[in-house]
């Protein structure tokens, strides 16, 4: 038996007719997942995005202790820097970019705008995060359950994912935005004007809308999991239903979870986005990118500068989160033709 | 076949009932009072019950739900109030089958509201979905064909940004500098083909279908690209070549076909969600279509038309869900049987 290209990357048994020594060891180093990094590692375009996706969060984690330190001040005035004859637009060209606001100041109110986005990007991640995450963990577990089950507990749950997915998903976010951020405001500290429901309710909307899709994926994978020797064995010792899922199955769906979410960060990052623009989610002065541009729509014109950062931030990081997402799809699954 | 289609239109008519029963139930079941709500903060406990009265919403959630599908069915008059019709039968409206509810906001019948506003978002779907459709296959065939060159990465990464940016920056960008700062095309505002002429509704729908048409033109480029590329790769292609058929027709009638079928999918859901309104884009051109209307309703806080318009946004996803699958059925002979 000789040893190919497919046998690594599947199993890595050693060849029974008894090859050298050190081939050996150097065919038994490489597990699926070392050869997938290092496959993720050669493409040049997946290396650059995780790079920035790992800057984005590492901003998103510092700033808030930046902000508490006082490197960053994201909510105070600074009136003189904002000329009130024209309308309130920074002094200076670049939006008033000078060495102590390097992204300029703010139309209006002359707040830094460097603190703002930097600081945008905490929030505009952790909303998108957190709808990630409940989108993930509900439509895994229906997906788990509704492909190792089968019969009518399948059916049930193909036929909610289709009402689910037949719902307008803007258009409910918007027209239960009143009553939902009020509901939320009945069990969170703060009231409907606060930050904590606001964002609250877009995580909680986005997520139990987003589940569908996720479910569908897991549901396929978990089709051609539950063939495998090991989930009979589990079914045979008489294993509960709640090991057989999530010991013996979800530890097999790393890698199309992993994939999920990287793809569905992005999507969530574009939604906050575009809630902020419908007047859905959180309010300034807390910035996230999404209020940010929102906010500097009406000097598009004057201050071009201040118009297009935030868009661009996003524009970055959706980008990227999509080459990572595609990057990592790619090196986990090398028969798939890019 | 036959059998197929009234199978899922059956199956398309329960899922519109439950989806109908949820919304209501999303609205009337939450802890929130709408009543509350529609009157306002400093409203008094006998204000607010007197709302409740005067907008029906003190009947049970269920009661109404049924009143508003009895409404569709066969119409229904308002006010609902029996007593109040009888003194002042100046107040009675008609709102005849399919009624979808009577906005006491606007006081007209939703019915109206939405056949008002339909057309606009219809044009809009209608242009920017040929737009995308004729240039997400055309650019994804080019980059298919040029894999690996300049143009090919060019081509991906220019729609992957145009769908990364927000669509209201996009929009709010040709809105404001190429319409109002520079000139280069009149400031868009809906007219009629009987208004204006062809010429007319074209180009004022022409930068609004172009933001819609390069948010979603990326996914198509990207699915054609994949598609084309995967089956250039096929057995079948290579005979078709081997046996002298020059590269165009091979190109098109042969690798297409088999990329049309996923391509039917997501043109369909796309476009049926697309009709229900582009919220965002609607807004930024101040358009007067359906997604104009949920903003508005929404601000208004009109609850009727708003659980009407998601009950016909939930309808046009479902039949165009029927509808790809009986095209899924046509293309592909195998589905009908499943």
């Amino acid at each position: 038996m000789t040893v190919q290209a497919s046998n690594l990357e599947s199993e890595h048994l050693p060849d029974p007719t008894g090859a050298p020594e050190s081939d050996i060891a150097k065919i038994a180093g490489k597990s699926p997942t070392k050869l997938a990094m290092d496959r993720f590692r050669r493409d040049k375009l997946s290396m650059i995005s995780f790079t920035v996706v790992a800057v984005y969060v590492l901003i998103g984690i510092s700033a808030p202790f930046l902000v508490k330190f006082g490197v960053l001040d994201p909510t105070g005035f600074n009136k003189e820097l904002v000329d009130p004859s024209t309308g309130g637009l920074p002094i200076g060209s670049y939006g008033g970019a000078s060495w102590d606001h390097p992204f300029g100041v703010e139309p209006g109110t002359g707040r830094d705008v460097l603190s703002r986005l930097l600081y945008g990007v905490t929030f505009s991640l952790t909303i998108a995060i957190s709808a990630t995450i409940i989108a993930i963990v509900i439509g895994t577990v229906l997906g788990i359950i509704s492909g190792f089950t089968g019969g009518w507990v399948d059916s049930i749950i193909g036929r909610a994912i289709d009402l689910t997915l037949s719902f307008p998903q803007t258009l409910m976010l918007l027209a239960l935005s009143s009553m939902g951020v009020a509901t939320v405001a009945k069990f969170m500290p703060g009231g409907e004007s606060d930050n904590l429901p606001n964002g609250a309710y877009v995580v909680i909307v986005l997520g139990l809308f987003g589940w569908p899709g996720i479910a569908r994926i897991i549901r396929g994978q978990v089709l051609s999991v539950r063939e495998r020797e090991f989930v009979d064995a589990a079914v045979l010792i008489g294993a509960s239903r709640r090991r057989i899922y999530f010991k013996e199955i979800l530890p097999n769906l790393w890698a199309p979870l992993l994939v999920t979410f990287t793809l569905t960060m992005p999507a969530y990052i574009s939604a906050e986005a575009a809630l902020s623009f419908l007047g859905v989610g959180i309010i300034p002065p807390t910035p996230t990118l999404g209020n940010i541009l929102r906010s500097s729509i009406n000097y598009s014109i004057g201050d071009f500068m201040f118009f297009f950062t935030p868009a661009f931030l996003i524009m970055v990081i959706v980008v990227s989160f999509n080459l990572l997402g595609d990057g990592i799809r790619d090196a986990l699954d090398p028969k798939a033709a890019r | 076949m036959f059998a197929y289609v009234v199978r899922r239109l059956f199956i398309g008519v329960i899922l519109l009932i439950v989806m109908s029963l949820v919304t209501f139930m999303l609205f009337f079941l939450m802890p929130q009072d709408p009543a509350r709500v529609a009157c306002g903060k400093n409203c008094s406990i006998a204000q607010i019950k007197q709302t409740e009265k005067a907008l029906g919403y003190d009947k049970p959630a269920l009661t109404q739900w049924v009143d508003f599908l009895q409404g569709v069915v066969v119409g229904r008059e308002y006010p609902e109030d029996k007593t109040l019709r009888e003194k002042a039968p100046e107040l009675i409206s008609d709102c005849a089958a399919p009624c979808l509810g009577y906005s006491r906001v606007n006081q007209v019948t939703v019915a109206s509201e939405i056949k008002e506003a339909f057309p606009v978002s219809l044009s809009l779907a209608v242009l920017a979905f040929l737009m995308w459709i004729i240039g997400g296959v055309l650019f994804g065939v080019i980059a298919a064909v040029t894999k690996g060159t300049v143009i090919d990465r060019g081509i991906v990464a220019l729609s992957l940004v145009f769908y990364a940016f927000p669509t209201f920056f996009i929009g709010l960008f040709l809105l404001k500098f190429i319409a109002i700062k520079w000139g280069l095309v009149d400031v868009p505002s809906y007219t009629t083909i009987a208004e204006g002429g062809i010429g007319g509704w074209l180009s004022n729908l022409f930068l609004p279908s172009l933001t819609l048409a390069l948010f979603f033109m990326a996914g198509y480029v990207r699915m054609t690209r994949a598609f084309v590329l995967e089956s250039m790769t096929e057995d079948y292609i290579r005979t078709a070549r081997a046996k002298g058929l020059k590269r165009g027709p091979v190109l098109f009638k042969h690798t297409m076909r088999a990329a049309l079928t996923p391509l039917v999918t997501m043109a369909g859901l796309d476009f049926a969600g697309l009709m229900g309104g582009a919220i965002i884009t609607e807004s930024v051109f101040n358009f007067n279509g359906l997604g104009k209307l949920v903003v508005d309703a929404n601000v208004s806080y009109d609850l009727p038309t708003l659980i009407g318009l998601v009950v016909l946004l939930g309808a046009f996803v479902i039949v165009a869900n029927i509808i790809v699958d009986v095209l899924y059925a046509v293309i592909d002979p195998r589905v009908r049987v499943a």
